[in-house]
């Protein structure tokens, strides 16, 4: 089943032959209305024209996260504000958020390939979708939603957390459907096990999970608890946002939907492509949007591709699971974290040398985010009142910047460890 | 009148409090009181000893986090409603007392008490003025 057979299936010779044209339009656009990407463009001696092949992409210069921050908020767009109709924003490594804008047309496309991806997953018009993605500035929640609704389903929008109502809204309206983070999935089956819920008796029959790495030991668990299909989804605001790539029934790997961006693998270390089949640094040019086109994105996500044709029909390539990243990026209970916002928060507090440690943990199939943060003399009093208000003070700046909760625990100074050079900064003890 | 208390962070884990002892031991610093406030997660011990800046240097190179803060130690008659009757004098005079805590040993008839108040001159006063001793600082370090 396919939602959009023509793309989807589309010849590969045919599939390049529109790639290369949205290319080329992309760029032009990317040059004619960004001042960033001109300026790159001008400095390396390059013109719109000089992509004459896919091939030629390679020359294109890199767009990495910091760009996003240094052109904070609108600085990348590429059409007037009137033309935005909506704008989502990620974490980023200090206290501005990395912002991304879409036009209609944009909402439409990623709506498109949200309603592929729910039928990659075996749904339909009728299916009743729960959709437990965060609502708000995460792409996730919303994403997911109007694909929903293109696709002509029934999108109940729960939102994450409060887990008594998921369970019994799942029950109460026949949910068929479940999207969320796979580690909520997992605590809901616990719960819901606990509840004296049998999942067998629900129509439920497959998730959607992403916005988090997980396993196959995690697909096996949730498909046993929850007696459905698993299917992982990918995507990131910078790109697009969920619906990136998407698994389809053969499980073997996400198929980028080719026709709207151009997946590459480099050596994160030279920049260099890798050809298929070499495990690197995913890197990402959309090739159909218009409010926020993004050139080479690179995504600090390893993965290998995979261009072997898939039996499901599809002529898409296939990206593996992402194994890691090539930078300090913990994604906790779907949110990204980076250590370097913790020493920006302990920094405003007047800690002038910050030694710090992340430790995460996953219990009962919940991330737990605990940061050790040495006591400086600065920080330290005789009263326990005043240690414990800074404690305070920290884990609520820590929650607002980071957008999650964690604990803080404070530690002796010298306490720890150091290595030579880079600092260790994470624990992260999940095994996913 | 005001005499220095030593404070020392201590995680909530095995051993702490006997490298602090430990390296007064070393430096030959005596403890005259002392007293932990402990929460879950840490403690603090706060000290009083013989040579309070020598011992701040040396728990300082030994890498705690120390800090140095004023108190007084009030000589208190030892007998029944001898507390009563300081606490007594420092509500009436409006001074908030943070915490205190006793003496390990005693130097006279007395009990020796020590008060961690924010307002310490004005503590100091009013005691006074009602006939309760504080020690001086080399009374309390010479015990």
């Amino acid at each position: 089943m396919y939602w959009d057979k023509k793309h989807e299936t589309m010849p590969k010779e045919q599939l390049r032959e529109l790639q290369l044209a949205r290319l080329k339009a992309t760029v032009k656009r990317v040059y004619e209305n960004v001042p960033f990407y001109r300026k790159k463009f001008d400095e390396r001696g390059m013109a719109p024209e000089d992509i004459k092949a896919l091939d030629d992409i390679k020359n294109l210069p890199f767009t990495v996260k910091q760009d996003l921050r240094d052109n904070y908020p609108f600085g990348l767009f590429a059409v007037p504000s009137e033309e935005v109709v909506r704008v989502h924003a990620s974490s980023g490594t200090t206290g501005k958020p990395i912002v991304v804008g879409y036009t209609r047309n944009d909402i439409n496309m990623w709506s498109e390939l949200i309603a592929r991806a729910i039928v990659m997953a075996g749904g339909g018009p009728r299916e009743v979708i729960q959709n437990g993605y965060g609502y708000g500035l995460f792409t996730g929640g919303l994403g997911v939603h109007y694909g929903a609704e293109k696709l002509g389903a029934t999108v109940v929008p729960v939102s994450g957390g409060n887990t008594d109502r998921q369970l019994m809204l799942m029950q109460d309206f026949g949910t068929t459907i479940l999207t969320c983070t796979p580690s909520y999935a997992l605590f809901l089956a616990e719960e819901g096990k606990n509840a004296g819920i049998d999942f067998t008796k629900l129509p439920l029959k497959a998730g959607i999970f992403g916005a988090e790495p997980w396993s196959e030991r995690m697909r096996a668990q949730l498909e046993e608890k929850l007696a459905i299909s698993a299917h992982d989804i990918y995507g990131l605001s910078e790109v697009l946002g969920p619906g990136v790539s998407m698994e389809c029934q053969e499980k073997k790997g996400m198929h980028i939907f080719e026709d709207h961006f151009i997946a590459e693998v480099i050596d994160p270390e030279t920049g260099e492509q890798l050809p298929f089949g070499q495990q690197g640094e995913l890197v990402f040019t959309s090739l159909t949007k218009e409010a926020f086109p993004i050139i080479r994105y690179r995504t600090r996500d390893i993965t290998t591709l995979t261009e072997e044709t898939c039996s499901c029909g599809r002529t898409h390539i296939r990206m593996k699971r992402v194994t890691g990243r090539s930078d300090d990026m913990l994604i906790i209970r779907g949110v990204n974290v980076f250590p370097s916002q913790i020493e920006s928060v302990l920094l405003e507090f007047g800690d002038t040398e910050p030694h710090y440690l992340l430790v995460v943990d996953r219990k009962g199939n919940l991330d737990e985010l605990e940061i050790w943060v040495e006591l400086s003399d600065r920080f330290f009093s005789d009263k326990v009142r005043f240690i414990e208000e800074l404690e305070g003070r920290l884990r609520s700046r820590i929650g607002s910047v980071l957008g999650i909760n964690a604990r803080i625990k404070l530690v002796e100074p010298r306490t720890i460890p150091r290595s030579e050079g880079k600092a260790k900064r994470v624990v992260d003890k999940r095994e996913i | 009148m005001r005499i220095k208390q030593i404070s020392i962070f201590l995680e909530n884990k095995s051993g702490r409090l006997a490298k602090v002892t430990s390296v007064l031991g070393e430096n030959s610093i005596n403890i005259r009181a002392l007293s932990i406030a402990d929460t879950t997660d840490f403690g603090i011990l706060r000290l009083i000893v013989n040579d309070p800046d020598k011992a701040f240097n040396a728990l300082k190179e030994a890498g705690f986090t120390v800090t140095s803060t004023d108190v007084i130690a009030v000589e208190v008659p030892d007998r029944p409603g001898g507390l009563a009757g300081a606490l007594t004098v420092l509500q009436e005079a409006g001074i908030n007392i943070e915490y205190l805590y006793a003496f390990l040993q005693k130097a006279t008839n007395a009990a020796l008490v020590v008060f961690r108040v924010e307002q310490l001159d004005e503590a100091i006063n009013a005691l006074q003025n009602n006939g309760i001793r504080t020690l001086e600082e080399k009374e309390v370090y010479s015990l």
